[in-house]
């Protein structure tokens, strides 16, 4: 019996890859130099100050005595990057409204639930209320908590929750809009899309929290909040309207057609036939533009709301706790990643579900 | 068949309120009432409120004297001079930090794009980290990180870090060179301009003239040649006209150069960085969008490795790339202002901070801001449909 022969060698396995990947050729190998030297770079400072050199056991500065991170900082603040200013008593009211909604969106997630199309309006529709309720009180006994006292990374959540929210039917009705036939509903859509999305944020929050008083009726004052918000929504609903409008223009014309020769109205033409598959194609801009508007709420610390980033900021320069800014700064860039990379890996996964009908064509 | 014969089929009458025509100019009428009775409202209240309030209103007040100081400035300016006068200081600082990072950010944005094509997997995948890390952090917290946490930790003046005794960085800020022109200098960008046109010119002529007779012109010499040559003769003719005021390190700080302050620096850095990741996807999906059968046919065609790029995936990427790329530009002009949260005085936070905290004419100097962001996105937008319409592709 003859012994097998040896397998071709440099072209399988680790070494195999390795000379595929690295070093396939002169320049390619100084490449590969080039970027160990940034490994050993940045990658070895940054864990002795994150991991072996810092300070996790104690609550007070005095016990951040190494050389590298005080996660103490961010250990004792805590409570306040969550929750803000909420009174102490009061937390338990933001957790069971945030246990709801995940209770609810994870019987959205459970793929046989009977009925899923009233748990989600119920979640779009009453659940916001019974959130509302909850945070600000004043019925049922709760105590009222005023929105200045609203902070932290609850504060993120429900600025973006709202914006998000808001967004996707304005920005559907103003897509739709703009691609009217009728002359003066295009017209009207197209500058107010055009507007907002020509002008910075920042000036559209100043606007909210400057003008917005002036053009009210006399006397009618709302929150400062509520102000923000509605600029907010404004704003992300002309973004994403852009975005669902590429979409609309991207189902084939004969599918417009077809859905006009079954003799369907114009509402549910657009509703049973044109945007379900109008958003499909826009998923990745209407996530894209979820996370913008996800990470822009940190402009609202520039009008005096104390969001994640704020309420770090503003105990980063409290005199007790000076020059720890560095650990808030990694934490709430820590939480934002996270948020931000899990919401675009879920759109990426989507998208291939939802394309999966085409695939082996 | 009764009516055969008789008188023909005639339609039966769609009343008025089912008749599409009729509903949609309703329709239409209710919205166009709609708007201009929001329209109304809004400036009627606004009009009562200021009144109530004693705000005057107009634009007189660009004429009175500003009297704060502004910490950058690129044009003289000073406590005396004109609210209007700031406005100018506030827009060209909003345009200068704009400019230097579009630069810096398609620079970096092209380069980790290109690695996150590279064969080397390790250089892929460090372009990879860079993306996600960069584009998944608030701008905000990016601006925040640079400035407080790193320019702020740097050297004071004395113990400067120091590149080639020309560039130093410490706490107060960056300091370099300032060019000084001479009179003599403006003959040199004359001729520079003049040469640029020139080497267009010849390379239109080139191309059209291989398009008609199908002999190729190697115009790139001569094109070359034409853009470097007189400028560079005019700049000795004249006597060397530019002179470079080096920044020296003094007693306590710098004197002379030109002193780029911390706030600058720090946005310059987070804008540039935050947007070149965005850009790095956007290379990365044009050259990828070039369908493989493209460079195959290409190769198979005889063309060399850098005609291929330049003929076959370069115009064909740049296509895909451009649009989304002035919108990453525009984006980046629109997030200068978040200048605002560490005061580097730019048109937001000189004007529609400091002016309107001063004269309380929110209105005007708000519409003003805005106006100012919407004419540069129009104007961008305009640009872009005709590059669009130049660009579609023809027959398809």
């Amino acid at each position: 019996m003859r012994p097998s022969a040896p397998p071709p060698d440099q072209s399988l396995g680790a070494l195999g890859w390795l000379r595929a990947n690295l070093f396939s050729s002169v320049g390619n190998t100084l490449l590969t130099f080039v970027g160990v030297a940034l490994f050993l770079i940045v990658v070895p400072p940054v864990v002795e100050w994150a991991v072996l050199e810092a300070t996790v056991a104690g609550t007070t500065k005095q016990a951040c005595d190494g050389g590298g991170a005080c996660w103490v900082f961010i250990k004792v603040h805590l409570p306040q990057f969550i929750y803000g200013f909420y009174p102490e008593a009061e937390r338990w009211r933001v957790n069971l409204a945030f246990a709801i909604l995940v209770g609810l969106v994870a019987l959205l997630f459970i793929r046989p639930m009977p009925k899923k199309g009233w748990i989600a309006a119920f979640t779009a529709v009453v659940f916001p209320f019974i959130a509302y309720l909850l945070f600000f009180g004043g019925i049922f006994g709760l105590p009222v908590v005023p929105t200045s006292e609203w902070g932290g990374l609850f504060l993120t959540l429900i600025i973006a929750g709202v914006a998000i929210a808001a967004s996707l039917p304005l920005g559907i009705l103003l897509a739709l809009g703009r691609r009217s036939e009728m002359p003066v509903v295009q017209a009207v859509c197209t500058v107010f899309i055009e507007f907002w999305r020509g002008v910075p944020l920042i000036t559209v929050l100043f606007m909210a929290s400057v003008m917005l008083p002036l053009f009210l009726p006399g006397g009618v004052t709302f929150d400062k909040l509520l102000r923000a918000m509605v600029g907010w929504a404004l704003f992300a609903g002309a973004y994403t309207a852009e975005v669902v409008r590429g979409g609309l223009a991207g189902v084939p014309p004969g599918q417009y057609e077809a859905a006009k020769a079954l003799g369907l109205g114009y509402w549910r033409r657009m509703r049973l036939i044109i945007l379900p598959q109008a958003l499909r194609i826009a998923i990745p801009g209407i996530v894209n533009s979820f996370l913008a508007i996800f990470k822009d709420t940190t402009l609202v610390l520039i009008i005096g709301l104390f969001d994640l980033l704020g309420i770090i900021q503003a105990i980063a320069t409290d005199p007790e706790w000076l020059g720890y800014a560095v650990e808030g700064y990694v934490f709430a860039a820590a939480v934002f990643w996270a948020f931000c990379y899990a919401m675009s890996k879920y759109s990426m996964r989507v998208e291939r579900q939802l394309n999966r009908h085409k695939q082996g064509v | 068949m009764p009516n055969a014969g008789k008188t023909p089929l005639k339609p039966e009458k769609t009343p008025l309120w089912r008749d599409p025509r009729t509903r949609a100019l309703v329709f239409q009428v209710l919205v166009l009432a709609g708007v201009v009775a929001l329209v109304g409202m809004i400036v009627h209240n606004t009009l009562s409120n200021m009144r109530e309030q004693g705000i005057a209103s107009g634009f007189g007040f660009l004429d009175d004297t500003a009297g704060f100081g502004i910490a950058f400035s690129l044009i003289d300016y000073n406590a005396d001079s004109t609210y209007a006068r700031a406005f100018l200081v506030g827009l060209l600082n909003t345009l200068f930090v704009s400019g230097v990072g579009i630069l810096l950010a398609t620079l970096l944005g092209f380069i980790v794009g290109i690695a996150r094509l590279s064969p080397n997997w390790l250089i892929r995948r460090w372009a990879a980290v860079f993306i996600e890390t960069f584009r998944n952090i608030p701008l905000l917290l990016q601006i925040f990180f640079w400035y407080f946490a790193v320019l702020r930790a740097l050297p004071a003046p004395r113990e400067s870090l120091a590149m080639l005794d020309l560039v130093y960085l410490n706490n107060r800020g960056l300091q370099v060179p300032k060019p000084v022109l001479e009179p003599g200098f403006g003959w040199v960008i004359a001729l520079l301009l003049a040469g640029i046109a020139g080497a267009w010119a010849i390379a239109h002529w080139a191309r059209k003239r291989r398009e008609r007779t199908g002999q190729g012109f190697a115009s790139w010499p001569a094109a070359a040649a034409l853009v470097i040559i007189p400028p560079v003769m005019a700049f000795y003719a004249a006597g060397n006209p530019l002179d470079w005021n080096v920044p020296s390190l003094g007693t306590f700080s710098f004197s002379g150069g030109m002193n780029l302050i911390p706030e600058f620096v720090a946005l310059l850095l987070a804008l540039a960085i935050y947007t070149a990741a965005f850009i790095a996807e956007i290379v990365r999906g044009g050259v990828e969008s070039v369908p493989r059968g493209q460079v195959e046919a290409a190769q198979s065609l005889g063309l060399s490795q850098r005609q291929v790029m330049r003929k076959v995936i370069l115009p064909q990427a740049l296509r895909v790339i451009i649009p989304p790329l002035t919108n990453q530009y525009l984006n980046l002009t629109k997030n200068s202002s978040l200048a605002a949260a560490i005061a580097y005085p730019e048109l937001v936070s000189v004007f529609a901070g400091t002016v309107l905290n001063q004269t309380g004419q929110a209105v005007e100097v708000i519409a003003v801001t805005m106006g100012v962001y919407l004419t540069i996105s129009l104007s961008i937008a305009l640009v872009m449909n005709w590059y669009d319409r130049r660009k579609a592709l023809k027959g398809a």
